[in-house]
């Protein structure tokens, strides 16, 4: 249950790999953990193909956090894709904060396929997290 | 882009109460109806039942629908009974898109006014992605009829058996000397008591002398490249010292041996030799010289080995081999280790030399063991009282949370050996009897009427710390009965520890290699744990055995003939429809730079040097997406996970 006090709730898109991070959440759902209704999962084939633009996107479009999942080290389905994903998100955090917006606000935790919890867990404090940094300055930019 | 006016269906499932319950369907089918392009939106009781998919086949003919939305659960469950169903109805089954509003919603939510809220945002996105769906042509590729087995217990050598029987080329790896696995260790077995070699040889014979497998023992599987119906597997052979083509398996170099080391088969109980074959019966048959303990190897003298065999198979000069296989399927069969009760050190395990696992345990019971098959303690007494107890390791949040399954069973077939080899007392100390399966309840009932004495209770410890006279030189149980509410001390000859199973050593490693993952306590998943319980999320990667959770004997044999049939039924069809979702490169935008051409690791990227452009080999991609998102110029797609296919969806479900 959501505090009354939120005032202000989220938009969060959360990132999946079609392997190891969409099992982590189906693994979640089997368990029924329940995690915050405003983290909305969307499904890539690889946390590898994920086009930083696309992060970029997210933001502009009114997305107050971005969190991705991918298989973890050693583990993902092409072998290393979840380690160009690591490599571009710490570039899309370095573009963030240079810009002087919060590199922050994009999140990057490996879940594998049976780690339910972990992703719930991932949910709910990327969702805490995001709600004490209040709305993205972005939001909404390109007027859409 | 979207070429024609796109007319979308929307079916939103109630899947009975499991969506229904939390999210308002209906009112997610109303919202739906007023998207852009929608032409119908309904709710229905099960999407996935034919009556459901028929409404989909229906609309499709009857309104003219060209996109079709189901919200349900996940796409892994169901997203290819949807885009059959498209098919059957004449339209391309990419024209198809899922949102998942179960899984991620309705079992995950607490509220229903927000679960119902995400579920019309995850619609809008599925609605929004459809809408720049492409039609697609799903590629096939061949398939290689070769199967590989990892692990050469009874799950693998049943599978590799079923297999081959099939016509099938099998390649069975073993780590170990010889096959066999945990159940040639036995004596007899649960329920029926069948002595545990009588059932087992003949089938270690059978995979020994089969035309169509080849056994690859004192092997592992190092690398597995590949995908679906062409892995390309390399096995490292470790050097065996003895040339299997020569070796007639006399055994004379063993007797010859001059240095000793511990009996792993025999669970430390007894001594090998450097040169050994692991047991009697073993298969193959021809020995290993173990290089740690071996004295020419240690020394430079000796070869008392080779002098012996008449055979001349003795070669100090073997190299280790690296092979490769390729193969259209996997079945991993790596089965378990047994839980080490030293960590546990309130059991007094390598403490006090008379507390035994229960494959210790077992080898005292079988007649090739350290004692020949009869219970004696270390001082040749035959016992007068012995405890068994269970449950150590499993049921134990401090080790393992979950049952082992087989232990009670076990623990009761010793039970009986004891009664019947020695009349010795036996306590078993259970904290609850757990015996599904067939005759298994009835074995229980005939060890209780055998006058074993069952004591429900948690076993605080063992201890040789006597009290009263009746206490000296004994170990003496301290127990809960928990039926009683008495503390018990229970004075005894000897303790059976009854430890749990545990993930194989290295079943990360396997994991890692095929491409499967573990779960919390390290056992393999499946792809789902009821209605796919040998498939895994890797396509042709089957399981057996007890590489995914304890089982006993018969239930991995079922699982073993389980994942044959699948790896089967996969080899059988020849040929295998790959994912039309692959990158393409758009020649007019391409620079020719060749970074995706690098950064492939399939190899699917060429560059033609003519029209300095790099250009997709679609029968290799695999559609991971990494060339698109490195490509400067933005000039690959991705098919069906494109950029605007993905930015529209999140942009959707953002609402
Ligand atoms: C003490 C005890 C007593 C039991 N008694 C009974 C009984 O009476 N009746 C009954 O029905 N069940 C019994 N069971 C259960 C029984 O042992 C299992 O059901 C059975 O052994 C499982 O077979 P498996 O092939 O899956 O695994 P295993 O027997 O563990 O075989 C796995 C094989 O894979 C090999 N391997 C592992 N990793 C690799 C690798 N990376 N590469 C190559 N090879 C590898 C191993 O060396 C091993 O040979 C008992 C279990 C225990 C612990």
């Amino acid at each position: 249950m959501k505090e009354e006090s939120k005032e202000f709730t989220p938009n969060i898109l959360y990132a999946l790999c079609s392997w190891c991070g969409s099992g982590g959440s189906e693994t979640a759902g089997a368990m029924k953990l329940h995690y915050p209704e405003n983290v909305k999962p969307v499904r890539f084939y690889c946390t590898g193909g994920i086009d930083p633009v696309y992060i970029f996107r997210a933001l502009l479009e009114g997305a107050d956090g971005v969190v991705v999942s991918g298989c973890h080290p050693g583990d993902c389905h092409f072998d290393t894709g979840n380690y160009r994903a690591r490599r571009r998100i710490a570039a899309v955090k370095t573009i963030l904060n240079t810009l002087g917006l919060d590199g922050d606000r994009v999140w990057l935790r490996w879940v594998g396929h049976g780690e339910g919890k972990r992703f719930v867990d991932t949910a709910s404090e990327f969702d805490e997290h995001i709600q004490e940094k209040g709305p993205s300055p972005l939001k909404g930019i390109r007027g859409v | 882009m979207i070429r024609e006016i796109p007319r979308v269906g929307v079916y939103v499932c109630h899947c009975g109460a499991n969506i229904a319950a939390k999210v308002d369907v209906e009112e997610v089918a109303r919202f739906a109806s007023k998207l852009d392009f929608v032409e119908s939106a309904r709710d229905y009781k099960f999407m996935c039942s034919d009556p459901g998919q028929q409404l989909v086949v229906d609309d499709i003919r009857e309104k003219g629908l060209n996109r079709i939305v189901v919200a349900s659960c996940s796409p892994r469950m169901h997203e290819k009974t949807f885009r059959k169903a498209c098919q059957k109805a004449g339209l391309n089954p990419y024209y198809f898109q899922m949102a998942c509003i179960r899984e991620h919603d309705a079992w995950v939510t607490e509220d229903p006014g927000e679960a119902t809220d995400k579920a019309k945002e995850l619609v809008q996105g599925a609605v929004s992605r459809v809408l720049h769906h492409e039609s697609l042509v799903p590629r096939t590729v061949d398939i290689n009829p070769n199967v590989l087995v990892i692990g050469g217990g009874i799950a693998g050598m049943q599978a590799a058996l079923t297999i081959a029987d099939a016509g099938k080329t099998v390649y069975l790896v073993e780590r170990e000397p010889c096959i066999g696995g945990n159940m040639a260790k036995f004596d007899k077995t649960f329920p029926t008591l069948d002595c545990a070699a009588c059932i087992l040889t003949p089938k270690m014979v059978a995979v020994g002398q089969h035309e169509n497998i080849e056994l690859l023992t004192y092997s592992e599987v190092v690398d597995v490249e590949g995908f679906v119906g062409n892995f390309k597997a390399t096995v490292r052979k470790k050097p065996r010292y003895v040339d299997m083509d020569k070796c007639t398996g006399c055994g004379v170099c063993n007797e010859k041996c001059p240095a000793k080391a511990i009996s792993e088969f025999d669970q430390g109980l007894s001594k090998r030799k450097a040169i050994y074959s692991p047991f009697p019966q073993a298969v193959p048959n021809t020995p290993v010289i173990d290089r740690d303990m071996c004295i020419y190897f240690k020394k430079g003298k000796c070869r008392a080995c080779e002098k012996f065999c008449e055979a001349d198979a003795i070669d100090f000069d073997q190299q280790e081999e690296k092979i490769t296989l390729d193969v259209g399927a996997i079945i991993v069969a790596t089965g378990f280790k047994p839980f080490d009760p030293s960590v546990a050190e309130r059991y007094g395990y390598g403490k006090y030399p008379e507390v035994y696992t229960s494959l210790e345990f077992e080898r005292v019971n079988n007649a090739t063991g350290p004692t020949e098959g009869q219970i004696r303690l270390k001082d040749g007494r035959v016992p007068e009282t012995m405890a068994i107890i269970h449950c150590v390791g499993s049921r134990d949040k401090n080790h393992n949370a979950y049952c082992s399954r087989v232990c009670c069973m076990y623990s009761m077939k010793y039970a009986h050996l004891i009664r019947e080899k020695t009349g010795a007392n036996v306590y078993e100390f259970y904290i609850d009897i757990r015996s599904p399966g067939k005759g298994y309840e009835e074995f229980y009932n005939r060890v209780q009427s055998e006058g074993v004495q069952f004591i429900r209770g948690n076993v605080a410890g063992v201890t040789d710390k006597a009290i009263g006279e009746d206490e000296k030189g004994k170990l003496i149980v301290l127990a809960e009965d928990s039926l009683s509410g008495r503390f018990l001390r229970v004075p005894v000859d000897a303790v059976v520890l009854s430890v749990g199973l545990e993930a194989a050593e290295g079943a990360e490693a396997v994991a890692r290699m095929v491409g499967i993952s573990q779960d919390q306590d390290g056992w393999f998943n499946e792809l789902h744990p009821k209605l796919a319980p040998q498939a895994t999320p890797s396509d042709g990667i089957f399981l057996a055995g007890c590489c995914q959770g304890p089982k006993d004997i018969p239930d991995t044999v079922s699982t073993a003939n389980g994942a044959a049939a699948e790896a089967l039924s996969l080899i059988m069809r020849e040929k295998v429809e790959v994912e039309a979702a692959v990158s393409s490169i758009d020649a007019e935008r391409c620079m020719g730079c060749r970074q995706c051409e690098t950064i492939c690791m399939f190899d699917a990227i060429e560059y033609d040097s003519a029209l300095n452009v790099c250009v997709v080999n679609e029968a290799i991609c695999k559609g991971c997406g990494l060339c698109a998102s490195t490509c400067p110029n933005k000039a690959i797609g991705v098919r069906h996970f494109g950029n605007e296919q993905i930015l529209s969806e999140m942009e959707g479900v953002m609402l």
